[in-house]
């Protein structure tokens, strides 16, 4: 097992996952890369808690338990769950098709959003828009229930085009026009009763049903619609389908996909007047999703095992959900959920990720916007505050591989090399941060491990060059 | 040399979303206004009124008090050639003050970037709240973000004295290098490096500040207690920057709406006493705007996104009124059925940068544009033409 294989796997993990422990890496050299990637590609419902035993046991960060966005449940699947791509992919779509809390006051339906993106995330996107259509957290967030035949609310079919598939410049007002009145008719299907509800129960939701979906064919605008230039009673299948086919859906999507998992592209309303940063890569991404007959998995499947990806080691910054998922990951002290979490979860928003609440319909702005000054305080403090923990099997277990390297001794720049190595591999992209951390270490000497009692001052000073390699730089980049 | 500009600041408020100007400056009288909004309008009785033909939503009360002590410019018709109805596009136009093309950089960091040309001081603009709003991010400006003033700092868990220095000093050095750096590299360090600097000097703020005002209970008004206190300390911020949202009032538009103005109205009502307290109304210049008006018709529960819209110009040195034009409902007079804007907002922007900052505007808007004369010409500067 080489080192370039662990850094290789590490690569993967960080971006079809939320990072991995050594242990786990080493695992998956054994297995290969492609056989890793295609079993991230197909989840299990593997190894996690699962929802009925949180709100049975853990109802404290239970979707029912808090009217605030339930963030924390989410991101303790991101750090438990051992089908990661299941979650980066639904963390994705959230990002895409971005809806809020903000609007539609249950946690309950959000939650069920989220799943769907889970069950349809990584399949045929015609499928996927067509859920989204039917998502009743879509149609309350962008008013569809308030698009009527003869009186058109035109806000889904607008955002439909611009943000949820083709992007800007691809198509006219008036497609706009014709997209609302195919989705008129489209609703929700049991308002009467969630209002009624709503007055007589308790804020609480705790036993509460979400939204649902329902068609109401005599408000459905069925006279002839031209759409993109084809003509006929188009309903909103139709339009999905016309959509799903444009050369500009593929292509836009190829550039979302890229710009998530392979290294920031410019930000989206950027996208009609910036060249790709690999024109190449997003060719290859828009022809497989056209020979896939639009399959995300399969595109996904060229995407990870292609060089522009293997090539594109720390080139994103990560964002919030993935910073404070693979710290924890790393650090490894789930063993059951805590109110740690819910404070995790808070944390995120913080560093400006609320999940469940993006800022609005266009989703977050990421790259290096994820981080101002407000942003990175939170992230530096969370990260080494948590690795600084002696307690941590996370920590712990990197001090037991180390105290078997090198018979359990080490100069200042031995153990800050070895501890970059176990925390990621991480790169140190400029020798600067490097020797900041030997110089650290120096002040108080040489390292030995051998003869110590577990927990005490030589381990403590391993889990404190721990925190500092979490605070630096180059720990932002995933 | 970092511009003091007399110790005058801007407070910014993004109002996020989309805000319906026809129910925010009502023209009560007008019969097209009930016309066009047969679901969605205010009660005549209702409306708080200005003049005997516009007047304000009815939960803005304390703009009202404001407005009576003459400390309120309504800037009427205020909008950009060609209006783009998405929020994305419309609020990058806002932020980076250019419609035609898209670019990245906001006009109020270009502001910071003039007012500080140096960067000698990571705190000549101060964003609060999440994240950091693009009208603030300018390459190689350090602008603060804090969201929550009491906490804010670096490694706040080491508490003993010594291993805190080494810390810091582990930490300036790890962000400070500057070898062979790539751009994302580059912009974490920069960031790293100002964040450091400006939370130590911000943790002193709380500490010198002392008032009687107890401000509402919402977010906003909670940011401009942060404000209030960073201004207080005297820390060399000029500008400052709040959010409150959401006002994409598509559906159920009259409940939200009105919360949200009550929210709005509270939270600059305390502000403005608090400053007033502190002796510093005349020093302070709140601005508040939104990326686009909505759609003269409503929709049965709510508005569409529309075009021209309407931002404030609050402040002691403010010369109140109502300035730019109250736009034609006329069916003619619209524009693609939106209120059609009859100021540039850069006209306004121009003027704050100009009449309040002490900045060339030029530069910073790309574009001479004529500019109000809302803000009074403050006792300084006749001061100074007075010995003149």
């Amino acid at each position: 097992m080489s080192g370039q294989d662990i850094e290789l796997m590490a690569h993967l993990m960080r971006r079809a996952g939320f990072g991995a422990t050594r242990g786990e890496l080493e695992e998956m050299v054994d297995k290969g890369y492609e056989e890793t990637v295609e079993e991230l590609l197909f989840p299990q419902d593997g190894r996690r808690l699962g929802d009925d035993v949180i709100r049975r046991y853990h109802v404290d960060i239970h979707e029912s338990r808090i009217p605030e966005p339930p963030a924390t449940e989410w991101l303790y699947r991101m750090v438990t769950t051992s089908s990661p791509l299941e979650e980066k992919i639904a963390l994705f779509w959230h990002g895409i098709f971005a809806s809020s809390f903000s609007k539609t006051q249950q946690s309950r339906s959000l939650a069920v959003q989220i799943d769907m993106f889970r069950r349809f995330g990584l399949g045929r996107f015609d499928s996927l828009l067509l859920e989204l259509s039917k998502d009743p957290v879509m149609i309350i967030w962008l008013d569809n229930h308030d698009n009527h035949k003869g009186a058109i609310n035109e806000n889904f079919g607008r955002e439909l085009l611009e943000l949820f598939s083709m992007g800007d410049g691809n198509y006219s007002e008036q497609d706009i026009k014709e997209c609302a009145r195919a989705f008129t008719g489209w609703t929700l299907g049991n308002a009467e009763y969630m209002t009624a509800r709503a007055m007589k129960a308790s804020i609480w939701p705790y036993g509460a049903i979400a939204w649902h979906f329902g068609y109401r064919d005599y408000d459905h605008d069925d006279d002839e619609k031209t759409f993109l230039g084809e003509t006929g009673r188009f309903n909103g299948e139709d339009i999905i389908e016309i959509i799903c086919r444009q050369t500009a859906t593929g292509r836009f999507m190829a550039r979302h996909l890229y710009d998530f998992f392979v290294a920031d592209e410019a930000s989206v309303p950027q996208w009609p007047y910036t060249p790709p940063l690999d024109p190449d890569a997003i060719e290859t991404l828009a022809r497989a999703y056209v020979e896939s007959d639009h399959d995300i998995r399969s595109v996904l499947r060229i995407l990870f095992n292609s060089d522009f990806f293997k090539d594109a080691k720390f080139a994103r910054v990560k964002c919030p959900a993935e910073f404070v998922a693979g710290v924890i990951r790393l650090g490894g002290d789930l063993a059951e959920p805590s109110l740690e979490m819910n404070e995790a979860g808070n944390l995120m928003g913080y560093m400006g990720q609320s999940l469940f609440a993006p800022p609005s319909v266009e989703g977050w702005h990421e790259g290096t916007e994820w981080i101002n000054s407000g942003s990175l305080v939170e992230r530096v403090n969370f990260a080494a505050e948590y690795f600084n923990d002696v307690e941590k099997p996370g920590v712990r277990d990197i001090i037991e591989r180390l105290a078997k390297q090198n018979g359990g001794s080490f100069s200042p720049e031995d153990v800050v090399n070895s501890c970059l190595d176990l925390m990621g591999p991480i790169t140190m992209s400029e020798e600067s941060t490097r020797s900041a951390l030997i110089q650290h270490v120096a002040k108080k000497g040489d390292l030995s491990l051998r003869k110590r009692e577990s927990g005490k001052a030589e381990d403590e000073r391993v889990a404190e060059l721990l925190g500092l390699i979490a605070a630096t730089k180059e720990y932002h980049r995933a | 040399m970092v511009s003091d500009n007399n110790g005058r600041s801007l407070v910014v408020i993004q109002l996020t979303g989309g805000n319906d100007y026809l129910n925010t400056v009502i023209p009560y009288e007008n019969e097209l206004y009930y016309d066009n909004r047969p679901t969605v309008h205010q009660n005549q009785s209702d409306v708080i009124k200005l003049d005997g033909e516009l007047g304000l939503s009815p939960s803005m009360g304390s703009i009202k008090h404001l407005w009576d002590d003459g400390k309120v410019a309504i800037v009427n018709g205020i909008g950009y050639p060609e209006p783009n109805r998405s929020h994305f596009r419309s609020m990058d136009i806002w932020h980076t003050a250019e419609p035609a093309k898209v670019i990245g950089d906001g006009w109020l960091g270009r502001a910071v970037r003039d007012l500080d040309p140096k960067g000698e001081n990571v705190l000549t603009g101060l964003n609060l709240g999440r994240g950091l709003p693009r009208a603030l991010s300018c390459r190689g400006v350090p602008v603060a973000s804090v969201g929550n003033l009491e906490s804010y700092g670096l490694f706040p868990d080491v508490r003993e004295e010594e291993a805190r220095r080494d810390t810091l000093n582990t930490f300036a050095q790890m962000y400070g290098g500057a070898e062979g750096r790539d751009a994302i590299s580059q912009f974490i360090g920069e960031t790293g490096s100002a964040a450091l600097k400006g939370a130590d000097i911000l943790r002193t703020a709380p500490e010198k500040y002392s008032s009687s005002v107890e401000y509402a209970a919402n977010p906003l008004a909670q940011s401009l207690k942060d404000a209030a206190q960073v201004m207080c300390a005297d820390l060399g911020t000029s500008i400052y920057y709040a959010q409150h949202g959401s006002f994409d009032t598509h559906g159920g538009q009259l409940a939200t709406h009105n919360k949200l103005w009550g929210e709005v109205s509270s939270a600059v009502g305390d502000f403005m006493q608090d400053v007033r307290e502190h002796g510093r109304d005349e020093e302070t210049l709140i601005f508040v705007f939104s990326e686009f008006g909505r759609r003269i018709k409503d929709n049965g529960s709510g508005t569409d996104h529309g075009s021209g819209g309407v931002a404030f110009c609050i402040g002691g040195s403010v010369q109140g009124g109502l300035y730019g034009e109250y736009p034609s409902l006329k069916d003619h007079d619209q524009l693609e059925g939106d209120l059609h804007f009859n100021n540039d907002f850069r006209s306004t922007y121009s003027t704050i940068l100009e009449g309040w900052l002490g900045l060339d505007a030029v530069p910073i808007v790309n574009g001479n544009f004529e500019q109000f004369d809302f803000i009074r010409k403050s006792k300084i500067s006749h001061k100074l033409s007075g010995v003149r």
